[in-house]
């Protein structure tokens, strides 16, 4: 076998040696003829590359193929990976809310930690494509708001994510949200190291959402049904709704309330209060 | 538009892999797209056009290898293809399935020089 390359090539070498050396000569060895092998060459100025995907160039052109192997968001996932690290490690709930514009989320949020914050130790993250007007609405509150703006960007990734942690440095065993951008489509592709993702779906959208947008809705683990107030002024289905939401997720949970009446407010504050404490459980 | 981000994460990982696996150029890129990722792609082919141009894959070929989706019936206790995340078992009609393939989005392979 050729002992260069290993290609399996070695018939027909003949070696001249000077058996007249004297101790110390270095031999040298003469090939007779080159390989026959065209493709293959041994000349030592060659830059052999003998790296994982290391090929011959076969025939004229230098073109190759390279196993990649890798999932196109594995750099998201990586950041979401440290992230949830970072959450699990002080016991701290993060939640992605994803819902479309108009939902109602900000004013859930605000409603939220209103009734919250004197208990409990919270932050928000604000995303959204322009202006901090959201982040100003929490801060209004008296809890800590960071802003990303994510310009032409239609969702928030894991790596802004753990960015805004460390300006927020929160304390343990505290709740965060994360209020992404409006859109029911493109946040659900984006770990970003969150407990659950949260979908808000207010009775004002059509009840057919759930299977127009069902990515989202097989992302979320807790759907939030909210501005129920105005349900007798409408045509809203919610039994169909609900319906649409398990049939793209079974296991998907469902809340109906009104962030500006109250109503339905303390079944979710129940929720938070125990994932919160199932958050601080368990994590090796 | 979240295939923009896909196609500079991809961009990322080819620039990322150029001085390990040793090229310059990318000529084509394979990638495997469940049909369950949520994917637009014609919307990617579209982007990736755009991401592209002037890097090192530069006027690179997309190749898409699509991959079914595919679901575990709990009530059937098997596999079965599905087409979208709300469709029912094709055998029992339930909707207690789980998707168990087809939501992948990955980088198989590449032609680069």
């Amino acid at each position: 076998m050729c002992g260069v390359c290993g290609c399996g090539e070695g018939l027909n070498h003949s070696h001249e040696h000077d058996h007249d050396h004297q101790h110390g000569d270095v031999h040298e060895h003469h090939h007779v003829r080159a390989h026959s092998h065209s493709q293959h060459h041994h000349h030592h100025e060659h830059n052999h590359s003998h790296g994982p995907a290391h090929a011959h160039a076969p025939g004229l052109t230098p073109a190759r193929m390279v196993q990649i192997e890798q999932d196109i968001l594995s750099a998201n996932n990586r950041y979401a990976g440290d992230n949830r690290r970072y959450f699990g490690e002080r016991g701290i709930l993060a939640l992605n809310l994803v819902s479309s514009p108009g939902s109602g989320k900000t004013t859930l949020l605000t409603e939220t930690v209103l009734r919250l914050k004197d208990q409990i130790a919270m932050a928000v993250i604000e995303g959204d494509q322009q202006t901090a007007r959201d982040a100003d609405r929490i801060r209004a509150t008296g809890v800590p708001a960071v802003q990303i703006n994510t310009g032409k960007g239609c969702h928030l990734d894991a790596h802004r994510v753990g960015h805004a942690l460390e300006s927020l440095n929160l304390p343990e065993k505290s709740l965060l949200f994360i209020e992404n951008v409006g859109n029911l489509v493109c946040p659900s592709a984006f770990d970003l190291g969150e407990a659950h993702k949260v979908v808000i779906l207010s009775v004002t959208e059509g009840e057919d959402k759930p299977i127009k947008y069902p990515d989202m809705f097989h992302a979320a683990d807790l759907m939030i049904l909210n501005k129920t107030d105005l349900l007798p002024h409408l045509d809203f289905d919610v039994a169909q709704c609900i319906r649409y939401a398990k049939q793209v997720n079974p296991k998907i949970r469902v809340l109906q309330l009104s962030a500006k009446t109250g109503e339905g407010m303390d079944n979710w504050l129940q929720w938070l209060r125990a994932e919160l404490a199932l958050q601080g459980i368990g994590y090796a | 538009m979240h295939e923009m981000s896909l196609c500079e994460s991809i961009l990322q990982t080819l620039e990322q892999q150029a001085p390990l696996q040793n090229y310059a150029k990318v000529k084509t890129v394979w990638l495997e797209i469940g049909a369950l990722a949520g994917v637009e792609i014609e919307a990617l082919k579209f982007s990736f056009d755009l991401v592209v141009k002037g890097s090192l894959a530069d006027a690179a070929k997309l190749e898409i290898i699509e991959i079914p989706g595919e679901a575990w019936c709990m009530p059937c206790g098997r596999n079965v293809p599905v087409r979208q995340l709300y469709d029912e078992c094709p055998l029992c009609g339930s909707h207690q399935i789980q998707v168990s393939g087809g939501d992948q989005m990955r980088i198989k392979e590449l032609e680069v020089e």
